[in-house]
């Protein structure tokens, strides 16, 4: 599964190009679909469909004045907003598209992406403390406090998955599901790992670092032009990387009758979780933040460990070597 | 291979000779990260992957980010950072500076003089590592896992807030 240098760097760009021009579509895609589910147009005006809106928003964002305040933390504050992109741009390196399609076949694939979305937390945490500002620091511990409880149980619910294959490698595990996907035996790790991504991309309903009707816009209140719209892309970014990984590990990655060539299945299945975490905004309130942290520390945590060790045993019983 | 370790080797020291030398307290704890981020390819490029993995997940991505959240609560201001520059006058850090200087030529000194034994080449996998741990060290594991406990049962204690019930003019703690 080597790859030619060439055809290396394809997939390198490739991945890259793909992945920029998902995220600013789905500004039109999840402004088109909120309007669906509320029973109204949405954006139509410019191009076919609205679709130009995406252009439209682009450049405005390009052209905006692009305001450091003069009580922030320079560095610290044009730094954050790259961290995210940085991070979740990475993550993308270990995801097998299909057979042969993926930038870096890691033996520590999984990890490698718990690490990178764990050090996606500082771009939160910086923003808003260096923007000086007591919105954007509240905003900040939130998501702070929020990002580190709810990697644990992202993380303790992958562990299920790994289990069953023996393997941190992502493209063992999607191999692994040919008999069947792994939503069937880990239910409960797949539920638990969908919320916690729902989290870990701070979206609605768990967009409290944010919380624009309580902390004007938590974190990045002080961010504008394209500063602005990193940390905004960089969310869309992070519900691809979600969508993505839900597919790889939980879905059968890329696997799905012939009629269809690989890549595309797994595009499909991406484009339907990303369409979950759309109606999810669309449909559910944001609860309040001590709900959200008695909910992952009190029911999560245990419910991932109980399903933790039962995997665990039926592992064991299996390979009947106890 | 050599030349990125020796690469992470040296921004791990500069990192870290930074993260002594910054006034700015959340600056310091930034040039941390970069430091455990480079320990992280010092591992790598020894071949314990799982190791980097884990440095960076546990060190650079929760330790670190606990710390950052204690001193956003501390609300640290300009005057501060003056009081830092005050304290580390070079009278205070020259001597101890001095004196770890000839621990360093000592230690580079006996670098230089011994075989040094060659460089893991084997990569130590996430089985590996878990075997061992589970096997000979079971032991430590099992007492690190009593002082976590400690530890929690102590923060929960610490944490535990009486539950305040107002009530028009009753007024009651419970337990």
């Amino acid at each position: 599964m080597e790859a030619s240098a060439p055809n290396y760097f394809l997939i390198v760009g490739g991945v890259l190009f793909v992945m920029m021009n998902v995220a600013a579509g789905l500004i039109w895609v999840e402004r088109r679909m909120l309007a669906l589910w509320q029973d109204r147009y949405g954006p139509n005006r410019a191009g076919p469909f609205g679709l130009f809106i995406v252009l439209a928003d682009t450049l405005k964002l390009l052209f905006k004045e692009d305001w450091i305040p003069p009580f922030a933390d320079k560095v610290v504050f044009v730094l954050a907003p790259a961290i995210v992109m940085v991070t979740v741009l990475l993550s993308f390196v270990i995801i097998p598209f299909a057979p042969g399609i993926v930038v870096a076949d890691l033996n520590i694939g999984i990890l490698f992406f718990l690490a990178m979305s764990s050090m996606g937390a500082y771009s939160i945490i910086l923003g808003g403390w260096a923007s000086n500002n007591k919105y954007a620091l509240l905003g900040a511990m939130r998501g702070a406090a929020q990002m580190i409880s709810y990697e644990v149980f992202m993380g303790l619910a992958l562990m299920g998955v790994v289990l069953l294959t023996g393997s941190f490698n992502l493209r063992d595990i999607v191999e692994a599901q040919r008999n069947m996907w792994f939503v069937v035996p880990q239910i409960i790790g797949f539920v638990i790992f969908f919320i916690a991504g729902v989290a870990e991309t701070h979206r609605l309903p768990f967009d409290i670092p944010e919380a624009e009707s309580e902390l004007i816009a938590g974190f990045h209140s002080e961010y504008s032009g394209m500063k602005f719209g990193i940390f905004f892309v960089g969310e869309y970014l992070g519900i691809t990387l979600i969508s993505c990984m839900v597919v790889a590990l939980y879905f059968g990655g890329w696997l799905g009758p012939a009629f269809l060539p690989p890549v595309v299945w797994f595009a499909l299945k991406t484009f339907v979780f990303i369409s979950i975490f759309i109606l999810l905004r669309a449909s559910l309130p944001r609860p309040r933040y001590d709900q959200l942290m008695e909910f992952g520390w009190k029911i999560l945590l245990p419910l991932t460990l109980v399903n933790l060790l039962v995997t665990a045993a039926i592992v064991l019983m299996q390979n009947g070597n106890y | 291979m050599e030349l990125t370790f020796y690469l992470a080797a040296a921004v791990a020291i500069i990192a870290t000779i930074l993260v002594v030398t910054q006034y700015n307290l959340i600056h310091a704890l930034l040039y941390l990260v970069v430091s455990f981020m480079a320990i992280a390819v010092v591992f790598f490029t020894l071949g314990a992957p799982f190791m980097a993995a884990l440095e960076i997940i546990i060190y650079a991505g929760a330790i670190v980010v606990l710390i950052i959240f204690v001193i956003m609560m501390l609300n640290l201001t300009h005057e501060d950072v003056q009081h830092e520059k005050e304290w580390l006058k070079p009278s205070v850090w020259i001597g101890p500076a001095l004196l770890s200087l000839i621990l360093l030529a000592e230690l580079a000194y006996i670098f230089m003089a011994s075989e040094t034994s060659a460089v893991a080449t084997q990569p130590v996998e996430a089985k590996a590592v878990g075997m061992a741990l589970f096997g000979p060290y079971v032991l430590g594991v099992e007492l690190s896992g009593m002082l976590l406990m400690a530890g929690i049962v102590g923060a929960y204690h610490l944490g535990r807030q009486k539950k305040k019930i107002v009530h028009r003019f009753l007024e009651r703690t419970e337990a």
